[in-house]
């Protein structure tokens, strides 16, 4: 089984091969509000994951933003 | 999925480019983006002193990294706002990139010399996030007026900003559409403000903060509730998923049609309420206020009037930088 590491950080196992596409969609993660990491390496949302492999999926959405105005 | 121009195994999908890269050509593609923002809007030369003010999340500390390998005079500014641990491990991310890049970091230890940001809050009657805003806007121009330097730079970025524009324009808050620009130019005692990361998406931001390796607060502030801005993100990400390139040309073509001239007008229309009253900022100014000497929309600055309601024995807050 494969490790997926949710962005809250619980982690879930998923038999592989599977496309990380489809992962993401079941679970109903937006792809381009994550990283896919496996290791030290990003990964596009196309590639397959196997079996042994661990996966971290790191949120990138940062919630309110100061705005800087002049006054 | 391969990079466009190698062929190599790409490293990030861009869909709103119809383009992926690998590690090599997103990094060029990243700063190739950088110094568009910078030289389209006309943010600044390698001849400005430039404060970036970090906060110890992903943007402004790939801020700060950006622009000292595209070889500009940077300096850091971080604003110690007391938020226990989160402030600790946060100015500890600032002080380490301050060392890896070989630069200045500029503290403001406001939580030692005023009071905790909570505190001031509670005292003021605002929210917490309000009072950070109003703490960190006022450091931001003192630092820079007071140290000689030109511009103060922040990591807002694409999905911030079209996020505000959608806000804005959702509530027909036009006196704000108006001011939206990701330069503000000087005037009257506020120095220039610039977001030179208004080109990338936070997915983007964050892919380069990996590869760089930049180690950054993944962290919430423990005190932001913004959820509006949140869900605002998270409509536009749904419908760029959808259809890639919206997101992009929906903030980006506001600036090009304001920077044109196409959108005057806007601030004549201003907010108006059902009795057909006109709300909005005060008309006028800035001002100069009367307790601290900066620059103001009305008698007193916000920082002055928020920090008056704390005990008055303490020291007068506004002297302390």
């Amino acid at each position: 089984m494969a490790k997926i590491i949710l962005p809250d950080g619980k982690t879930i196992e998923v038999k592989g091969p599977r496309e990380i596409r489809a992962i993401l969609r079941r679970l109903n993660i937006l792809e381009n509000t994550v990283l896919i990491v496996r290791g030290d390496e990003l990964l596009t949302p196309d590639r397959m994951i196997e079996d042994d492999d661990t996966i971290e999926l790191i949120p990138v959405i940062s919630g309110g933003s100061l705005e800087v105005s002049h006054l | 999925m391969k990079c466009r121009i190698c062929r190599e195994t790409a490293v990030i999908a861009l869909p709103r480019h119809n383009s992926a890269f690998c590690k090599e050509h997103f990094l060029d593609f990243f700063k190739r983006q950088v110094q568009r923002a910078i030289r389209e809007f006309r943010m600044f030369s390698r001849k400005d002193r430039i404060l970036v003010c970090v906060s110890g999340g992903k943007d402004s500390l790939t801020l700060w990294h950006i622009l000292h390998e595209l070889n500009y005079d940077t300096t850091g500014l971080y604003i110690d706002l007391g938020i226990g641990e989160y402030s600790k491990r946060s100015r500890r991310l600032c002080e380490d990139m301050a060392k890896s890049l070989g630069r200045e970091l500029k503290v403001v230890e406001f939580s030692k010399a005023v009071a905790p940001i909570k505190d001031l809050a509670r005292a003021a009657k605002r929210t917490d996030c309000s009072t950070c805003g109003v703490v960190k806007r006022y450091y931001f121009n003192k630092v820079a007026l007071e140290e000689g330097y030109n511009v103060v730079a922040t990591g807002h970025n694409l999905d911030d900003e079209a996020a505000r524009l959608l806000g804005n324009l959702l509530r027909w808050q036009l006196e704000f559409v108006q001011k939206q620009y990701p330069v503000l130019e000087e005037e009257k005692g506020l120095k220039r403000k610039v977001k030179p990361l208004c080109r990338l998406t936070e997915q983007e931001i964050a892919a380069y903060a990996f590869l760089n390796r930049i180690t950054y607060l993944r962290d919430e502030c423990p005190m932001s509730h913004d959820s509006t801005s949140l869900l605002y993100k998270e409509a536009l990400n749904r419908i760029e998923l959808q259809s890639p390139g919206t997101k992009h040309f929906f903030y980006l073509q506001f600036l090009y049609r304001k920077r044109k001239g196409n959108l005057k007008g806007l601030s004549e229309n201003a907010a108006v309420e059902p009795d057909g009253a006109e709300t909005g900022d005060s008309k006028g100014g800035p001002f100069q206020c009367r307790v601290c000497g900066l620059p103001s929309s009305g008698q007193i600055c916000s920082f002055c009037k928020i920090t008056g309601y704390l005990d008055k024995s303490d020291q007068t807050p506004y002297e302390h930088a």
